[in-house]
């Protein structure tokens, strides 16, 4: 068995970056992530690395911008309203086709909000985290172990479609503490032709660019960009199923509802109501297929979140509507608890 | 371990561990010693701290120095407005926790002249061999020596507090011994304590130096 640390969900995410190759990280204290920053900015001197602390959150997005373009794997961090900040420069990063990793360790909101955990950023995630046609993979953990992994990970699929991956976490996946196994493989970086290394006179010049003026060649990138995202929803959607074979009932979640959320649908098996549940990793894309076949076997899904209800949008769309969808939510910081879920569902179950 | 000193002060960089020695040594204390207190000087983490405690405290009768803002998500560095209590009512016996690495460190130095001056105290530093930056000699010496820098009290023992939080074994105790001990000679300070969970305590019965089983540990989900 691997040597194992004891880390916080942010330092996982900050060694997991190392371990990928990050070498470059820009960014802006914000709690509940400002760990991340602290973590990089002890290890990054000691690597031959950087740590800058930008002057602003719109500062950092553009630095990453900047390194992006010249291939280097790169990555900001912030909490909810700071990524509201960065969403100019999130834009322009997928106008350009850059592969980046940006890290969202949400907080309750909107506005300023409070310091503990949410899960309302999930439309601006998964639908609008700036302007213009254009999706960021976006990547769920719920264990420290799989913020490390899915740190790797969205490196790798950053690199491999050239576009950006967002790790959304909440303020507790950042400060709670597990062991972390850290001895992952990273898979070597792809050639990257198109980025600006220097031509040494033995080649055109690399333009990167988010300004394309001619409206025929800018529907041509939006086409091209898009055929990527089609093969990103056909090779990379990711979920977990638990206790799915049997289900009559359906729990989405994901993140730390998807935790708190178990703990409910083992109490509610034992008094014999047959429930379980999708836990969607991948949030863009969203795993479809998944709930549109569970559609066929359940009879109701219930979305459990952190919000005042977003993800449960995506379960209507996604099974079609086959089956009713309830909520079951907290907002403004609250996490729901285990016996809130397990009323729900025996509500839902008629128990 | 005895607290035979009047203020035990606990460092250690964060996720050490040291704010649950804390409160054990508080609870232990509390047993031969009728004014005790436990003085969390945390500047930088507005989350985890002594205060989640702080019923176990008043039901014990041991007085919590703590900032009124910790734990209210009101998320600036605020210090107790009774921290002089520390070094002014030399019938306390305190132990302080001091939060956020060198950091958090440099607001004990307001209190490092009376704490110095009255020389009746402990520095302990509180090691974890399973945190990341922390896992040598090397690198735990070099955070004793940003504290000690932010704060210029000296250390004078090491607590082995290594954890690997609700998952840890016998075994993983057992495997930092040697770590500790090379804390111990690179930085020529004893250690004062092995601590761990009471549910080790028959697996670890005479197999660690200074045993310091902790009986109350901070919840953290």
């Amino acid at each position: 068995m691997a040597d194992k640390v004891l880390m916080k969900g942010n330092e996982a995410i900050a060694e997991a970056a190392i371990i990928a190759g990050c070498r470059h990280y820009f960014g802006y204290p914000i709690t509940p992530q400002t760990e991340i920053a602290a973590y990089m900015a002890k290890k990054m001197p000691k690597i031959g690395g950087t740590f800058l602390q930008a002057e602003s959150e719109i500062a950092a997005i553009n630095m990453v911008y900047g390194v992006a373009s010249t291939g280097l794997r790169v990555m900001t961090s912030s909490s909810s309203p700071g990524i509201s900040l960065k969403s100019e420069g999130i834009s322009y990063l997928a106008g350009a086709d850059l592969p980046a990793l940006i890290v969202n360790v949400q907080r309750g909101g909107p506005g300023l909000g409070g310091i503990q955990p949410s899960q309302s950023d999930y439309f601006q995630a998964t639908r609008a985290a700036g302007h213009g046609d254009f999706h960021m993979i976006v990547l769920a953990p719920a264990s420290v172990q799989e913020m490390a992994e899915l740190t790797v990970k969205g490196f790798e699929l950053a690199d491999t479609y050239r576009v950006t991956s967002m790790i959304l976490a909440d303020g507790t996946m950042g400060q709670m503490m597990e062991p972390v196994a850290l001895d992952f493989d990273v898979k070597p970086m792809p050639e990257k032709p198109w980025a600006t290394t220097g031509t040494k006179l033995e080649r055109k010049h690399n333009i990167v660019n988010s300004l394309s003026l001619v409206p025929e060649e800018l529907e041509q990138l939006n086409f091209a960009r898009f055929e990527r995202y089609r093969q990103i929803e056909e090779n990379e959607t990711m979920w977990e199923e638990y206790m799915m074979e049997d289900a009559e009932y359906c729990v989405a979640a994901f993140g730390i509802a998807s935790r708190v959320s178990k703990n409910a649908i083992n109490e509610a098996r034992k008094q014999g109501i047959k429930v379980g549940m999708i836990r969607p990793i991948t949030l863009w894309p969203f795993p479809k297929k998944a709930f549109r076949k569970a559609a066929d076997q359940v009879k109701a899904f219930i979305s459990v979140e952190l919000s005042m209800g977003q993800m449960i949008d995506d379960v209507r769309l996604a099974s079609e509507c086959k089956v009713p969808v309830t909520l079951c939510n907290r907002a403004g910081g609250m996490i729901p608890s285990p016996e809130q879920v397990l009323a729900e569902i025996k509500k839902v179950a008629g128990k | 371990m005895k607290a035979n000193k009047r203020i035990t002060l606990l460092c250690g960089h964060y996720g050490s561990g040291k704010t649950n020695v804390a409160v054990n040594l508080a609870l232990r204390a509390r047993k031969d010693c009728e004014k005790v207190a436990i003085a969390d000087l945390d500047i930088v983490n507005p989350y985890f701290r002594s205060k989640d405690s702080s019923a176990d405290f008043e039901a014990a009768g041991i007085r919590l120095i703590c900032s009124e803002y910790a734990n209210s998500n009101v998320d600036i560095p605020a210090l107790p407005q009774d921290m002089y209590a520390i070094t002014d009512d030399k019938s306390l016996k305190v132990f302080i926790d001091v939060g956020g690495d060198d950091r958090g460190a440099l607001a004990l130095g307001r209190l490092t002249p009376a704490i110095l001056a009255e020389n009746d105290y402990e520095m302990l530093m509180v090691i974890n061999r399973y945190r990341p930056l922390t896992r040598d000699a090397a690198s735990t010496l070099e955070v004793m020596r940003e504290i000690e820098f932010a704060c210029k009290i000296p250390f004078t023992g090491l607590v082995n507090n290594s954890n690997l939080g609700r998952e840890t074994t016998a075994e993983d105790i057992l495997s930092s011994l040697p770590y500790a001990e090379s804390v111990a000679e690179a930085s020529g300070l004893p250690v004062v304590m092995t601590a761990f969970d009471e549910s080790l305590a028959a697996d670890l019965d005479g197999k660690v130096p200074h045993p310091f089983p902790l009986t109350l540990q901070k919840k953290i989900i």
